[in-house]
């Protein structure tokens, strides 16, 4: 019994009942729901965001705040869409170029507030226009339509259903959760959110961890960019705007601390699963625009309020043990 | 005080359990005009019943009779209409607002909201007055004060308060001997005035000269209650322990090895001026002052804790013809066989909510991971295990969150940091503040050891005995400069305290003194 515990995820085990409960509910208010487009639909949707919720995790957790994603997404995808429809290059360039314009952004990101310790909320807000500006100065405000040049990354592959693009976000979050939990940078991410003070007495240089956290979640929303792109067949200049948000509230219904010192990427990859299954289930039933922002933003506070007690008794398992022991009958000490 | 009436407090019987059992059978009475004061070793359960006499925290099991009628204060407001008052070990203070608005937060005089400035400063002025910081400017933000007076400004905020009992918790930690007297007569003041008054502290010196009684806790139970004036140190510290205690270990007989380090010329504004000192392997330099005098300071510009600033001079030498170095980051020094143990070890030293294995291997990852930058956490415990055995580490297990330890476990994780990283000259910041008499033992043992293995220590202290009981050399800093350098045999407290006033009087002072 004991043994078996062990290989129990306890600490995704919360998160995924909510999505199994999910799932189930609207399954059981529609009839179309529980159906293989749906999935498929819905997971060829997702990968842009998955990336993006990945490399905002990172960010996160060394208690900084990246705001810019959602434009450094649209205007690594004009770049691509430039590079494609207009300089003609292969896609075997185009791509690199793409995620290079994300990695420039972060590092901009990451060396003006590590360097000069100005919060990252604020440096990353002046990105956030930056970049938008730029997309729309890149594609000339117009949406660049860039066809089948793109399109096998998105499109589901023959037989599995599945995009390549999701293929790559779930390889994603699987890369990021090993880095953080069983590499050495993970673990200065985590103590730098945790006493950075601390970090820095004990000798470890600042400096180049935060750049490169910064720099990752900015290849994170390049990547992003290119998924748009190919799901969309075209660059959008508009795209990804608000994204930040839905990413950073899909990092938080995983249970990461805005304040740094711990997160989890698997569980930031259900908090995304949570948001989109949210948004296809309440469409599905028949939920206006407005309804559902308003059960999406209470879902996203409940969430935090749960973990919040989550945290108080020993982890989902000590949570549930507890929930599980109030209901015997009190036993007299 | 009549031993037949009534006391004021009497706990009966008091247990606490969080996850496991804190308190587990207190018996005090506490008398109206007395100080008692409350001994044991960290973790004893000293701080938790103090939360739980002052509405921290409600009791498990048990029961308080406050003046004979039952006494069960639900929250800190509650306690205090009773008049009983709880100043925290930890300050509770915010940096940002003046001092006069520290001093009567909770209380602001106003008139439809509007802050009424003239009742705040004379409340404040007669608050400072109490305990001799009547020379600072009620209006100075409370973050330019040094820890000392910070410390003041919270004793003077709820001594101005109506109390029938006053709980300190630690006092004295952050003060000068000068503003430890100051307090003292204030703390007669109030018993005279038939305040009881519950002492925790772990320095001796001070209980035999301010307590009336001493009751002992070990292991979260009331061992023993004793006159304070017929009990000696051997006593508690048997009662605190449970065991006979030998005598002092000899930390004496050391030989003194070549240069380990030169400091030449250095110099740091606003306070550190021309400090020379030479470090030696195999001993123990000890750095005496007042507090603001410059102590951390210069720890922290031999570490390169604070970075390079313009206008810093001086330099260091490892050994006699080593190169001029100036440490501009800790990674620098580190790389160059420093290492720091900082004074407040929360805010500087610990990731309280990490392992005590992962506290222990941050400042040397590289040996508990591979070449690709995996962390190896089977090294990593193994390595954690040693040291929790070779400090005697109390906890449940090295994955435990260092937050849960006592103070002096948690200092011992931070030193166990940088004996992991092994560094060859180890500068410790008040390296014992806070923590109990028996923890401390070790911890000079373990200097001790780490001098004669060979490594050169340079240690800052507040408490003179404990430097003249460890070090080989005192050097005294006074208003950022060396002001004295006595060897072992030269010194005599008198001269210690001479010598640390030395530079307030010979030129203008950097820092208030007080």
């Amino acid at each position: 019994m004991s043994s078996l515990r062990r290989f129990i995820p306890w600490e995704y085990l919360g998160l995924a009942s909510v999505l199994a409960a999910l799932v189930l509910l609207f399954s059981l208010l529609s009839n179309h729901f529980f159906s293989a487009l749906t999935f498929v639909t819905l997971a060829n949707q997702i990968p842009a965001l998955t990336v993006i919720a990945v490399g905002m995790t990172l960010v996160l957790v060394i208690a900084g705040i990246d705001l810019s994603v959602g434009s450094v997404m649209a205007l690594s995808g004009a770049v691509l869409g430039l590079a494609l429809a207009d300089w003609q290059l292969p896609l075997l360039l185009a791509i690199p170029l793409c995620l290079l314009v994300g990695c420039v952004c972060g590092y901009v990101n990451g060396f003006i507030s590590a360097y000069w310790t100005i919060p990252s909320f604020i440096v990353s807000l002046g990105m956030l226009e930056i970049a938008r500006g730029g997309a729309y100065l890149v594609t000339d405000s117009q949406t660049k339509y860039l066809g089948g040049s793109v399109e096998a990354i998105g499109a589901p592959l023959p037989g599995l259903g599945l995009s390549p693009a999701l293929l790559l976000a779930v390889a994603c979050v699987i890369a990021g959760q090993v880095l953080l939990s069983k590499t050495v940078f993970g673990r200065y991410l985590i103590a730098i959110g945790t006493n950075e003070e601390a970090v820095r007495l004990s000798g470890i240089k600042l400096l180049p961890i935060k750049v490169s956290v910064f720099v990752l979640s900015g290849l994170m929303a390049g990547l992003g960019g290119l998924f748009h792109v190919a799901y969309l067949e075209s660059a959008d200049p508009n795209a990804g705007i608000g994204l930040e948000l839905s990413a950073i509230a899909a990092v938080v219904i995983g249970g990461t601390s805005l304040a740094g010192g711990r997160g989890s990427v698997v569980n930031t990859f259900l908090g995304v699963l949570i948001i989109a299954v949210l948004q296809t289930g309440l469409a599905q039933v028949g939920a206006s625009e407005p309804t559902k922002r308003v059960i999406t933003g209470a879902v996203i506070v409940a969430a935090v309020v749960l973990d919040v007690y989550r945290h108080r008794a020993t982890g989902w398992r000590g949570w549930l043990q507890k929930i599980l022991r109030q209901k015997k009958p009190a036993v007299a000490e | 005080m009549e031993s037949n009436s009534p006391p004021l407090l009497r706990i009966i019987d008091l247990h606490k359990s969080f996850n496991v059992p804190v308190l587990t059978g207190i018996d005090i009475d506490i008398h109206a005009g007395e100080v008692h004061a409350l001994m044991g070793a960290n973790g004893a359960g000293k701080s938790t019943l103090c939360n739980i006499v002052a509405g921290f925290l409600p009791a498990s099991a048990g029961q308080l009779l406050l003046a004979g009628e039952p006494y069960a204060p639900e929250s800190v407001n509650a306690a205090e209409q009773e008049g009983v008052r709880l100043v925290m070990q930890e300050l509770n203070l915010i940096g940002n607002l003046s001092v006069a608005e520290n001093i009567s937060l909770r209380n602001l005089p106003n008139r439809f909201g509007f802050i009424k400035k003239s009742v705040l400063h004379r409340q404040a002025e007669q608050a400072l007055a109490l305990v001799g910081l009547q020379a600072i400017d009620p209006d100075t933000p409370l973050n330019q004060l040094g820890v000392g007076q910070q410390q003041l400004v919270e004793i003077a905020a709820t001594i101005t308060k109506p109390c029938r009992l006053l709980i300190l918790d630690e006092p004295t930690a952050a003060l000068t001997d000068p503003q430890i007297d100051r307090l003292f007569e204030q703390l007669k003041q109030l018993k005279a005035a038939g305040t009881a008054i519950i002492y925790i502290s772990h320095r001796m010196a001070e209980i035999q000269r301010i307590a009336d009684r001493i009751t002992v806790m070990r292991d979260g139970k009331s061992v023993a209650t004793t006159d304070a004036h017929a009990t000696s140190v051997a006593e508690i510290v048997q009662h605190m322990t449970g065991e006979t205690q030998g005598r002092h270990a000899d930390y004496t007989r050391r030989v003194t090895g070549p240069l380990a380090l030169r400091v030449v010329g250095l110099s740091r504004a606003p306070l550190l001026q021309a400090i020379d000192l030479a470090i030696y392997r195999g001993e123990i330099l000890g750095i005496a002052g007042l507090i603001g005098s410059g102590r951390t300071e210069l720890l922290r510009a031999l570490f390169g804790a604070d970075g390079a600033r313009a206008g810093d001079e001086g330099y260091l030498q490892l050994g006699e013809a080593g190169p001029r170095l100036v440490f501009t980051s800790p990674s620098e020094a580190i790389a160059a066989g420093l290492g720091l143990i900082p004074e407040d070890r929360k805010q500087q030293g610990l990731l309280l909510s990490d392992s005590i294995a992962g506290n222990i291997s941050l400042a040397n990852l590289g040996a508990v991971s591979n070449r690709w930058g995996w962390l190896q956490t089977s090294r990593e415990e193994r390595a954690a295990e040693s040291y929790r055995q070779q400090l005697a580490i109390k906890c449940k297990a090295v994955s435990q969150p260092v937050a849960q330890l006592s103070g002096g476990n948690q200092q011992k994780v931070v030193i166990s940091r940088w004996l992991f990283r092994d560094r060859e000259i180890l500068l410790f910041d008040e390296p014992t503040r806070g923590i109990d008499m028996h923890t401390k033992q070790r911890i000079y043992q373990l200097l001790h050891e780490l001098a004669l293995q060979g490594k050169a220590i340079v240690m800052v202290s507040s408490e003179t005995s404990e430097l003249t009981t460890l070090c080989d050399r005192i050097a005294v800093i006074s208003n950022g400069a060396i002001s004295a350098l006595f060897e072992r045999g030269e010194w005599t407290p008198e001269k210690l305290l001479a010598a640390a006033f030395k530079g307030y009087s010979e030129r203008p002072s950097a820092a208030e003194l007080n």
